[in-house]
């Protein structure tokens, strides 16, 4: 239950010493993470806005998803203001449970 | 009192033994002249030592508005292979040292102060033990001061390594998203800085902000603490004013004064080349070059080496050093030694491996949760396009006379005992 707040921006962070490289992330969010030759994620530090569901889904289930904890979804206190948002509807693709 | 414009500052009064807190402090006599110590801080612009160059006041001021239970915590590990300043700096002047850390203390309103030494150099911790100890005797007011003794690892040295020592016994970097992150032991928030920071914070406290900026650039003021390793005879750690040019760094210091590079800012840092050594010793004027003073390091290699087998030794050792903690770190740094040693060997496979090189670095940067693996990013880029023609050469199958005779010139701590090593 609550308010959907869409304003706002949020980052994908990961804590390098958790992380094993199990590469859920990259299947749960594959548009945010992809994986180096180690197995390890790249998560691009360029703030998404929230605005953007299906990333925000995404970024949310990656979170949940991760074996070691080590995904944290940031949002960003002072964002810049948004001016070009390609609004992309929820991902329609089933993923098990849709509740968060 | 020690006069405005003279050398040396940090090693006034130095013989071959430590100076006694009574000689201490008939060398470096106050001048009572400064009111506000925080005031004086940031008038003088001082930059830490430890690598980074951060402005210590800022950290100060970052540290004074925090609540809790504060330390200060002197770092005098000596992460680098190549510098000996720290050492040399503790086993000199421990007391200045000391004086710089209660000053610290006062500032932020620390009640406990921690000098970290390497365990693996038993003079030093001996020589650091005495002054404390003296010091004890002296005042029993102020803040305590104890000695840690954390064993010696390149990351060790790093700040949060350290805080963590203190807090939890091991020495494993921390975590720590977003920045400025205070680093804390317990509840209680800390402030590291390096003893070369420390003791130039002494001599602020003493002699304030004006009579310090009278050495060094604008932007960097003061005087900075050089080790020079590599071609020369016999390693040295001098006392030399920021803004002087790194040839006559290499010549007072008796080394190879028109070397093929020098490296600065010691294992995480890269190389100036030869033809660019007129370029004055600070950091105003090395950061157009991308480079830093970082810790005061210059390893100086001489023609007759080949950069890109040393840069090798360097990468593989740094590799063996990462804590192993973050993938990208642990994974990557060897991957990187691996291309180098097939870009020495040469060939075929070594134009795959350049490019390897370049696209690896890419992908280790900022991944790591300290700054190790940064450093050695930033390291193998640079050889790459410092020794770009040796390696055309290695690559041709013609490698250089250097990488053909055995002859080594960084040092590079041995890597025979591997397994015996263990992190506590």
């Amino acid at each position: 239950m609550g308010v959907i707040r869409r304003a706002g921006m949020f980052v994908l962070q990961v804590n390098p010493i958790l992380c094993d490289g199990f590469g859920h992330c990259a299947e749960l969010a594959p548009e945010l993470v992809h994986l180096d030759e180690w197995g390890y994620p790249i998560i691009s530090s360029e703030p998404v806005p929230m605005a953007d569901i299906g990333s925000y889904e995404s970024a949310r289930y990656a979170e949940r998803g991760c074996p070691r904890q080590a995904l944290h979804v940031a949002k960003v206190n002072n964002p810049a203001p948004i001016t070009n948002v390609t609004m992309r509807p929820p991902t329609p693709v089933s993923r098990g449970r849709r509740r968060l | 009192m020690i006069e405005p414009h003279v050398l040396p500052r940090l090693f006034a009064g130095a013989t071959n033994r430590p100076l006694s807190l009574a000689d201490h402090e008939e060398v470096f006599r106050p001048a009572d002249n400064v009111t506000n110590l925080l005031d004086e801080l940031s008038a003088s612009g001082l930059l830490g030592r430890g690598g980074a160059g951060f402005p210590t006041s800022r950290k100060v001021e970052l540290l004074r508005n925090q609540r809790g239970h504060k330390y200060v915590v002197v770092n005098g590990m000596e992460g680098e292979p190549a510098a000996h300043k720290d050492f040399r700096l503790l086993s000199t002047n421990p007391h200045l040292v000391l004086d710089g850390a209660e000053m610290l203390a006062s500032m932020i309103g620390a009640s406990r102060i921690a000098v970290c030494v390497a365990r693996d150099n038993p003079t030093v911790v001996h020589h650091v033990e005495q002054a404390i100890h003296e010091r004890a005797r002296r005042n029993l007011r102020g803040p305590g001061i104890d000695l840690h003794t954390p064993p010696w690892r390149y990351v060790a040295g790093e700040e949060s390594a350290l805080v963590h020592w203190l807090d939890d016994n091991e020495s494993l970097p921390q975590y720590r998203p977003g920045r400025p992150h205070i680093l804390r032991i317990g509840r209680g928030p800390v402030l590291v800085d390096n003893a070369e920071t420390c003791a130039n914070v002494g001599l602020i406290g003493r002699y304030g902000a004006q009579w310090f900026r009278t050495l060094g650039t604008n932007d960097h003021p003061g005087s900075v603490v050089v080790s020079v390793t590599g071609a020369i005879t016999r390693p040295s750690v001098l006392e030399v004013n920021l803004g002087t040019p790194i040839r006559a760094i290499l010549a007072s210091a008796g080394a190879d004064t028109s070397p093929q590079a020098v490296l600065l800012g010691g294992y995480g840092g890269a190389w100036l080349r030869g033809d660019q050594l007129d370029t004055p010793y600070s950091n105003d004027s090395l950061s157009p070059l991308s480079l830093s003073v970082g810790a005061g390091i210059i390893a100086v290699l001489p023609r007759q080496a080949c950069g890109i087998a040393e840069a090798h030794r360097v990468v593989r050792w740094m590799a063996h050093e990462s804590a192993r903690q973050c993938g990208p770190c642990a994974f990557g740094l060897p991957a990187l030694a691996e291309d180098l040693l097939t870009v020495v060997r040469g060939g075929r496979d070594g134009v795959a491996a350049v490019a390897r090189l370049r696209e690896r670095c890419g992908v280790i940067e900022g991944r790591g949760a300290c700054r190790h693996p940064d450093g050695v990013v930033r390291f193998v880029r640079s050889s790459v396009d410092v020794f770009a023609a040796d390696i055309d050469n290695h690559l041709r199958g013609a490698p250089c006379a250097g990488a053909r005779s055995q002859q080594r010139f960084l040092t590079v701590p041995s890597l025979e005992h591997e397994e015996d090593l263990i992190w506590e």
